[in-house]
This record gives structure tokens, C-alpha cells and sequence, in this order.
């Protein structure tokens, strides 16, 4: 029954990368990212339970913190870029192209 | 048969501090070069003082060695350990090199003092006095030094002093060419000379004359021969002898003063120096000193030819030195009867030869630095002093009886002629050829109608100029006589050279004597037929076969050029292609093979943080599969 | 068994949102499709022994991560980058090929690796008697050290935040008098009319009528308009649609700089007044987008 979990989570991961890669609007690129993050948070439950321990779920947990900060501070980031350029465009911020 | 002395420590009275010979025009040198513009106005009057208070240090040495037994007389001042017993700065103080040391400070001062009037008018006068101290020091240096490697350094000290004194006026273009092709050409001899001390060096090791010339006659016979050839090739270099010669006609594009002490009087002399210093090397090697006598001859030859058909006073007796010097080093291969001489002919011609270029330098001076004696003619009653000193100097060097070049040249040529019939009868020669172009630089000088360029007014030089003049000429009347009759010279160098077992004496009317004084006359007299009696033309006319052939240096440029400037061309420029398009070729070809991937590869650098994830992606992908296969292997 | 129909029904559910949550052209879309993931997964974590994990990711993520990407996305409002039109060019071809690559990779090696089955947590959890006394003993125990740690990154992030958010104030803020004045020298110094006055309707989308019975430009409202116009709805009234069309070409002449704006506001027509150089009309254009609704609708209430 875990396999199933685990290829969801898979599934999850690549919906999530894909939207990543092709979505512009870096809210909704955030999203995915957390869409990511979450199916990753499956796969350690399943492993807690395959495994029959809960040292799974507790890093489950950490990157739930992890995450919780890393929204506010990406969305601090795209609020004070949004202010200063005007866009939420990944795409706008490319200065760093050759 | 004699040999030379031993060379004994000696640090007394004037001859241990016989280094302020060297230190004090070097320290001239360095004076008026540092000193810059301050000194110009006083800067002759120290280079002259500095030359003459040498010339005094070397007086008292020399009174002094008169002073002892002429077993004593080789003296050795140690001044400094170097290298602790491998090398040391020493000088040796011995009747060799006094006497070169007494040439080189007595001329060099007069040839100092006749300057400040030559060189007046010069801005750069200071800069003159400035080189030719450091010429006098690095000479003295050369010839006293009781080592090779000292030696080297006064030889290159030299060389360097030559090439500024060439190149004074380098505002000329010909001036730069000259100063560079006798320094190149230098550089060929001492590279012989270096391969030389290398050689004396890893055979006997050590590069001081007492101990390598103790060692000498017990070293094989191959490696004594190779050592004297490489000498000789320095001294080559340095003497303008056959076939470096090149480079001496040439440097006549330095001051009259310069070319009369350095490429007359002493520098040049200093291959003739080296190899009777090193006598120890070539008396144990025949084959050595065959090659030197016949390096000798050829020269003296040669240069006697060259001399026939320049129009250009200085070049006339720029051949003529290679010529005499020439002679001299056929004495210096003729072991030490033929030492003797050919340092008495050294010295001699040292007076003579000066007195004559500074004689042209008057004239010069008197001609508005006219150069062609085409354009002179006729000057005896303008310039009386200069005439009758240039004069006396010309009797000199053709072995005028009773004149100092008769006694000497007479001496190397009847040596010559005991030891080698040819080499005598083409000396002989060598001396008819002589009288004829000496007589024609005369005639076509002081003589016949004035040829003058518009505009000129020949007059007589200032006393600065002319009373050095007379006290060369006299020294080139009586110095030989002095020198050879009694053998007096020969006895007073034996404890540097060796004296033969049986003394030379003078026979006035030997074969060779009569036949050399015949063709002088010959000579002097078809020069007065051709230049004395005829009309001689302002423009050169075309000339003979053979006049070209001398006119052209006996086409050694067109050698050196045809055997080592275009092999070296193509060399060059072989080098440069193989430069530009192998190794810029393959540098600049990896720079562009690297610029231009660069600059595909950087597109791939968007800037789209998209672009950038994909790549990261990709490259987890990558790792995930890569950890499967390793996995299912 | 009932475990499996949950799973089944709640993967579907979730592939389909997480699905939705990329390809939603609206990011307000995508945000609640995220909510139905995550609420998928929490149902999913309860489901496999993690009754705390499910309710931290419904009180954490659905209730607070998810109404702060709410709270932005009204902040920063809609713009060009919704729009789904590629830009790269073969991005979105590599995009999938990598992303599908890679589930694949990751589907293969699961289903490569021969899975034993399931120990359930029930051991795990007997000792301390629950999941949650079983979790909270672990953290505070063999991962104190982290948990500490994590605290610091979060109080490390809400400064950060705060900092990240915070602006300085270059000018004193605009008292009462000042917003008088630069209301009563400008040109509307009467508030605007609201929509809906005098008309049948007092709705939004209804243009207030002047008296002689046409319609006050002044008061439609822009961004409906615009919207409207994106939608390729026209409104029905001719003379509306007149004025509508007058309106937002009016809006594309503007400089591209300056916000479309509807109306000049007060504190912008202060603004104006005070300063000329361009970077602080840039501030000032900031400062519009973010209180600008809320000015907005401060003035249409006005206007009623």
C-alpha cells in the first residue's frame, strides 16, 4: 500500500516542478513550490509508517516549520519587488543574464 | 731558453697601490656621469686630471720595478677574494703589463688632453671625457689583471666603452649602425674568449695565470690547441684581425680622438696583449701558433689593400692599423723573440698611429670635419705642425730608417722570415704595399694642388691640439731605437715572456731589411707618380677590378652579409612565422576557440530563473537515474 | 479496505487540483486548488498514523501559509503574469519532458524496490501512549537541538519580514489640512459620484446619471470596465459603451509608468504637489498600488 503513496508523492513532486518551470507569476511559482514540499512531507509520512518509526513525521514537521518561514520571507521578497518593479513576472527579474 | 719569472706576492710602495690606476679614471667616469649637467663646465679638466694622475701611478710603478732585480720584477697585489681559491681580483704587475699600462695612460692623457680642443665645440663634451675614463679604466683593468676573469671584464669593459664612443654621435644613423656592428662583431670574439677561459678553467681549474701558466705545458696537446684557437678568436674579435674585421673601418664614425686612442693605440691591441699573455699556451701548442701568424699575415695584408683605395683619411688609416696590427700578431705567434717585437711595434705604433690620427684630426678639425682626402691637397703650408708631425709619423710607420717603425717592423719581419720563409717575403711585401698608401695619404694630404670645397679655411689648431701631437712624434722618432737596439726591450720583458736562448742582434743590411726598404721606395715612389706628381681627381674615379675589390673592404661585408646576415634573416624570420602562426597560432587559436564558445555557451545564461530551475531539474533527474542504474548493477 | 478507497479517491482529488493548481490561468485559482491538495494530504496524513501532522498541515499550512499567499496576491493584484502564453521558447516542451522524466525515475525506483509490508506505528507509539506524546517526546528529546534551531529561524524570518516589508517614510505623512487643500486645488474638489446614483440600479457596474439623464463618466468604475473588456463583454447602453471605450484609451495613452488610475485621489494629488522627481513619484506610484482599492472605495462611498 506505501508504493502507492509514494508514487503519489511522486506524481505530486512533478506537478509541482512543472509548474515551476512554467508558470510566471512568482505567487503562484511559491505555490508550487509548496505543492513540492508537501509531496515530499507525504513521502516521510509514508516512510514513518513503512518503517515503524516516527522520526519521519518529526522531520515531516521540521519542514512544515521550514516552510512556514520560508513563505514569509518569499512573499516579503515578492512584495518588495512587486513595490519596486511593478511586476510579479519571474521572468522581469532576469538582470542577471549575460 | 729563458722562462718567465715567478710570479711573487708583492704589496709595497707604489706597486700596491697600483689599483688607483684603475679606480681613479673610473672613478672619473662615474663622477661625470652621475654628476650629470653640474660638471660640464669642469668635466674635461677632471677626466684629464684623473687620466694623467693614472699615468703618474703607473710611472712611479714603473720606477719602482726598475728599482728591482729582474727576477723580482713580476709582482702580484692581491686586492680582494672573489670567490675564496676559485676566484680573486688581483692585479699583476709585471714588464708586460706596465708597459701596456704606461702606453695606455701616456697616450691616453695626451689623446685627453688633445681632446678639449677637438672636442670644444661639442655640447656633449662631458659625456666624452665621461667614456673615455671608463675606456682608460676598463683598459688598465684588461691588462692588469692577474686573472682571465678579470681580464674578461676590463675586455668587455672595453667593448662596452668602444660602442659609446662609436655611437657618441648617435643623432647620426651611420654613427648607430657603426657602434653596433662593432659591438656584435666584438661579441662573436668574446664569445670565443669565454668558451676559452671555460676551457683553461675545467682543465686546470683555476682561471689565475701563475697557477694555469705552471700548468700549462703538462696539459694535452688537443685541449692546449683548442684553448689557443679560441684565444686567438678573441683576439680576433678584439684586434679587428681577419676574419672579424669589420667591424674597425667602420667605427671610424667615432670622434678622431676616439679612433686614435682606442682603434689605434690600445684597445686593439689588446688581442695582440692577450695572446702574448697567454704565451704559456701557445708555445706549447704549434698548431696554435701557426694559426696565429697566419691570421697575422692575412691581415696584415688585407689590411694594407683596404688601405690602398679609401679616399676617407680615417678608414686609410683604419686599414693601416688592422695592417700593423696585423704584424703584430705574426710577432705574437713567432714565440718570445717575436714577443718583443711585436709589443715594441705595439707600443711604437701606438705613438705613430696616434700621432697620425690626430694629425687627420687636425686636419679635420682645419676642414670643417672633411673627410675625403680627394678634397684636400696642398695643406703642408696652411698646417705646418700638424704636416711635419703627420710626417714624421708616416716615416715612422714605413719604416723610415732610424725611425721607431723601422726598428720594430724590421725586427717581426726578420723574425717572420727565421721562422717561416713565406710568412717573411708576404710581411715584406705587406711593408712595399704600406709605403705606397702611407705615401698616398701624404701626397694626396700636404701635397699637390688644392682641392678644397668651396668655403673652407684650413688653419693651424690650438696649442692643446698640437703639443700632443709633437710629443707623439717624438716618441715615434726615437721610442723603436730606444726599444730595439741592445735588445733593451727584449731584456726588460723577460721576466714576463721568457727570453730565447740566443739574443736577435741588429744586422742594418740583412736581405729582408734591403728587400723591405726597396719596396718601400717602390711603393712611396709609384704613390708620388700616381698622387704626388699627377693631378688627382676630385670624384674617385671607377677603378680597377681590384680597386673596387679594396674600395669594398675586400668584400668582407658582402661575406659576413651573404654567410651570416641572410641565413640569419631567414632564420628570423623563420622564427617569427613559426612565432606568429605556431605559437601566437595556437595561443590565439585556443583564446578564440575558448572566446567563441564562451560566447555560444553564454546564451544558454538567460537571466529566466526558469530556465535555471530546468537545468536543476534535469540535473536531479540525472542524478535519480544514475543512482537506479548503479543500484541495479 | 477503507483505507484504499480513501486513498484512491483523495489521489484522484489531489492530482487533479495539484493539476489544476499549475494549469488555472487565475492565481486566486491556484491558491485554493493548493488548499485542496494540501487538505487531501492532511485526510491522507490521519490516514497513515499522523494525526498530529494533519492537523499541524490544516491549521498551518491551509489555515495560515495559504490565506498569507491570499493576503499577497491581493496585495500585488493581477497582472500580465497570469497570462499562460509561453515566453522561452521550449521551456514548457523540457519542462514536462523533465518533470514527467523524473516522476518516472522516482515511480520506477519505487516500484523497483521491493516493499515489505507496512510496520505500522502502533509499537512506535505504545510506549508513550499516542502519536502525539510519541512526536512530542521525540522532539523535545532526541531533537531538541533542531527544534531549538527551528525557533530561531522563525523568529529570524519575522524580521526578516518585517524588514523585507518595511519602508521609510521620506515625506511627513499627509494631515487632514493637507488632504483638504490639495482636494479643494485640484480639479474635482466635490467627491465623486457614486455608481448607481440616480439611476434604476445601484450596482457596481451601474454609471451614475447627471441630471440632464446622461451618464457621469466620473463615476464607472475602471476596473470593471476593464475586465469587462478583456471578457469581451460591451456594455449594452451605446452611450456607456461610448464613454467606457473613451476611457480605457485613454488609459493605454497614459505613461506606462503611472498606475492606471481612475480617479486623481487625494493623497496622490498631494503627492504631486509636493514633489517633481521621478524617483519619488515612483514611491508615490507604490504607495497609490497598495492603498489605492481601499482609497477607491473610500471615495465611491463617498460618493453615495
Amino acid at each position: 500500500m506505501t508504493t502507492h503513496y509514494l508514487v503519489l508523492s511522486a506524481l505530486l513532486f512533478a506537478i509541482g516542478a512543472i509548474g515551476v518551470l512554467t508558470r510566471r507569476n512568482a505567487i503562484v511559482v511559491f505555490m508550487c513550490v509548496e505543492l513540492m514540499l508537501n509531496a515530499c512531507n507525504l513521502a516521510f509520512v509514508t516512510f514513518a509508517r513503512q518503517h515503524g518509526n516516527l522520526d519521519g513525521q518529526i522531520i515531516a514537521f521540521f519542514v512544515m516549520v521550514v516552510a512556514a518561514a520560508e513563505v514569509v520571507i518569499g512573499l516579503a521578497i515578492i512584495v518588495m519587488i512587486f513595490r519596486t518593479r511593478r511586476s510579479a513576472s519571474v521572468d522581469d527579474a532576469n538582470l542577471l543574464k549575460y | 731558453m729563458q722562462s718567465p719569472a715567478e710570479i711573487v706576492p708583492h704589496s709595497t710602495g707604489v706597486v700596491g697601490v697600483s689599483w688607483l690606476m684603475i679606480a681613479l679614471p673610473l672613478l672619473g667616469a662615474a663622477i661625470l656621469l652621475l654628476g650629470g649637467r653640474r660638471t660640464d663646465r669642469w668635466g674635461h679638466l677632471l677626466g684629464v686630471v684623473m687620466s694623467l694622475a693614472s699615468f703618474v701611478v703607473a710611472v712611479l710603478a714603473f720606477v719602482q720595478m726598475l728599482g728591482l732585480d729582474p727576477g723580482k720584477r713580476r709582482m702580484a697585489v692581491e686586492l680582494y677574494q672573489f670567490i675564496p681559491g676559485v676566484a680573486n681580483i688581483g692585479l699583476l704587475i709585471d714588464p708586460l703589463s706596465i708597459s701596456f699600462a704606461l702606453l695606455i695612460t701616456g697616450v691616453g692623457s695626451l689623446i685627453h688632453i688633445y681632446s678639449i680642443g677637438y672636442m670644444s665645440h661639442d655640447p656633449d663634451r662631458r659625456r666624452f671625457f665621461a667614456y673615455l675614463n671608463l675606456f682608460v679604466s676598463a683598459m688598465l683593468l684588461l691588462v692588469l689583471s692577474d686573472n682571465y676573469v678579470g681580464l674578461f671584464i676590463g675586455w668587455e669593459g672595453v667593448g662596452l666603452a668602444s660602442y659609446l664612443l662609436i655611437g657618441f654621435w648617435q643623432f647620426k644613423p651611420s654613427a648607430a649602425v657603426a657602434a653596433k656592428k662593432a659591438f656584435i662583431v666584438n661579441r662573436v670574439g668574446d664569445f670565443g674568449l669565454l668558451i676559452g677561459i671555460f676551457t683553461i678553467w675545467t682543465t686546470f681549474g683555476s682561471v689565475a695565470f701563475k697557477e694555469v701558466f705552471e700548468a700549462a705545458p703538462g696539459a694535452q696537446q688537443n685541449t692546449l690547441t683548442a684553448i689557443g684557437l679560441l684565444l686567438l678568436l678573441g683576439a680576433c674579435g678584439k684586434s679587428a684581425q681577419l676574419p672579424l674585421q669589420s667591424w674597425l673601418l667602420d667605427a671610424m664614425e667615432g670622434p678622431t680622438p676616439v679612433s686614435a686612442l682606442i682603434h689605434a693605440a690600445t684597445m686593439v691591441t689588446a688581442g695582440v696583449y692577450l695572446v702574448v699573455r697567454s704565451g704559456a699556451f701557445f708555445e706549447a701548442a704549434p698548431t696554435a701558433q701557426l694559426v696565429v701568424t697566419i691570421v697575422g699575415v692575412a691581415t696584415l695584408l688585407a689590411g694594407a689593400i683596404i688601405g690602398c683605395a679609401k679616399d676617407d683619411i680615417k678608414k686609410g688609416l683604419a686599414g693601416s692599423t688592422m695592417s700593423q696590427i696585423g704584424y703584430m700578431m705574426l710577432g705574437a705567434g713567432l714565440g718570445p723573440v717575436g714577443y718583443a717585437f711585436a709589443i715594441a711595434h705595439l707600443i711604437t705604433h701606438g705613438f705613430f698611429k696616434a700621432n697620425m690620427f690626430l694629425g687627420a684630426g687636425s686636419v679635420m678639425h682645419g676642414m670643417n670635419d672633411e673627410v675625403n682626402m680627394r678634397k684636400y691637397g696642398g695643406l703642408f703650408s696652411v698646417m705646418k705642425v700638424t704636416a711635419i708631425t703627420f710626417i714624421i709619423g708616416y716615416l715612422a710607420i714605413i719604416g723610415f730608417p732610424l725611425l721607431s717603425g723601422y726598428f720594430t717592423k724590421d725586427g717581426i719581419i726578420e723574425t717572420a722570415m727565421e721562422h717561416n720563409q713565406i710568412l717573411g717575403w708576404l710581411a715584406v711585401v705587406g711593408a712595399g704595399i704600406t709605403g705606397f698608401y702611407m705615401s698616398r695619404m701624404v701626397f694626396m694630404t700636404f701635397f699637390g694642388k688644392r682641392r678644397w670645397e668651396d668655403g673652407a679655411h684650413p688653419h693651424e689648431s690650438p696649442a692643446v691640439m698640437t703639443v700632443p701631437l709633437i710629443i707623439l712624434s717624438i716618441g715615434s722618432i726615437f721610442l723603436g731605437g730606444f726599444l730595439i737596439l741592445g735588445n733593451r726591450f727584449m731584456q726588460f720583458l723577460a721576466p714576463a715572456v721568457g727570453l730565447p736562448e740566443e739574443l736577435p742582434s741588429f744586422h742594418p743590411f740583412s736581405v729582408p731589411g734591403l728587400a723591405t726598404l726597396a719596396l718601400v721606395a717602390v711603393g712611396a715612389a709609384f704613390a708620388w707618380f700616381r698622387y704626388g706628381a699627377a693631378e688627382v681627381p676630385r670624384v674617385a674615379p671607377r677603378g680597377s677590378f681590384l680597386t673596387t675589390f679594396a674600395r669594398r673592404d675586400l668584400y668582407g661585408d658582402a661575406l659576413n652579409e651573404a654567410l651570416f646576415m641572410r641565413p640569419g634573416q631567414w632564420l628570423t624570420r623563420l622564427a617569427v612565422f613559426f612565432d606568429n602562426r605556431g605559437i601566437d597560432g595556437l595561443v590565439n587559436g585556443l583564446a578564440a576557440a575558448i572566446g567563441g564558445t564562451s560566447g555560444r555557451l553564454r546564451r544558454v545564461q538567460t537571466g529566466y530563473v526558469r530556465s535555471y530551475a530546468l537545468s536543476i531539474l534535469f540535473g536531479a533527474a540525472v542524478v535519480v537515474g544514475a543512482l537506479l542504474y548503479v543500484g541495479n548493477m | 479496505m477503507g483505507e484504499t478507497i480513501t486513498f484512491w479517491v483523495l489521489a484522484v482529488v489531489s492530482v487533479a487540483a495539484a493539476l489544476g493548481l499549475v494549469f488555472s490561468r487565475k492565481a486566486v485559482y491556484s491558491a485554493l486548488m493548493l488548499g485542496v491538495v494540501m487538505l487531501s494530504l492532511a485526510v491522507l496524513y490521519a490516514v497513515q498514523d499522523a494525526p498530529f501532522l494533519a492537523a499541524v498541515q490544516i491549521i498551518v499550512y491551509t489555515g495560515a501559509v495559504m490565506m498569507l499567499f491570499l493576503f499577497v496576491l491581493m496585495l500585488v493584484g493581477v497582472d500580465s503574469a497570469d497570462s499562460l502564453v509561453e515566453t522561452i521558447r521550449g521551456q514548457r516542451f523540457w519542462a514536462a519532458i523533465a518533470g514527467l522524466g523524473f516522476a518516472a525515475l522516482l515511480a520506477l525506483a519505487v516500484g523497483n524496490t521491493l516493499i515489505a509490508p507496512a510496520k505500522g506505528l502502533t509499537n512506535a507509539v505504545k510506549e508513550a501512549g499516542g502519536n502525539v506524546p510519541s512526536l512530542a517526546q521525540l522532539i523535545f528529546t532526541r531533537y531538541v537541538f533542531a527544534f531549538e534551531v527551528t525557533s530561531a529561524l522563525l523568529i529570524t524570518a519575522a524580521l526578516g519580514a518585517m524588514v523585507l516589508a518595511h519602508r521609510e517614510r521620506v515625506r511627513p505623512k499627509a494631515t487632514q489640512r493637507d488632504l483638504a487643500r490639495a482636494r479643494f486645488s485640484g480639479p474635482q474638489p466635490s467627491p465623486l459620484p457614486g455608481p448607481g446614483t440616480y439611476a434604476l440600479h445601484n450596482a457596481i457596474d451601474m454609471p451614475a446619471l447627471l441630471p440632464d439623464g446622461t451618464i457621469a463618466a466620473k463615476s464607472i468604475n475602471r476596473v470593471l470596465a476593464r475586465h469587462e473588456e478583456e471578457d469581451g463583454v460591451t456594455p449594452t447602453d451605446p452611450s456607456k459603451a461610448a464613454i467606457v471605450k473613451q476611457l480605457l484609451v485613454e488609459e493605454r495613452l497614459a505613461p506606462k509608468d503611472e498606475v492606471p488610475d481612475d480617479s486623481h485621489t487625494d493623497a496622490r494629488a498631494v503627492v504631486e504637489d509636493n514633489v517633481a522627481q521621478d524617483d519619488l513619484r515612483d514611491e508615490a506610484a507604490t504607495d497609490e498600488a497598495e492603498t489605492g482599492g481601499a482609497v477607491r472605495e473610500a471615495h465611491q462611498e463617498d460618493g453615495k
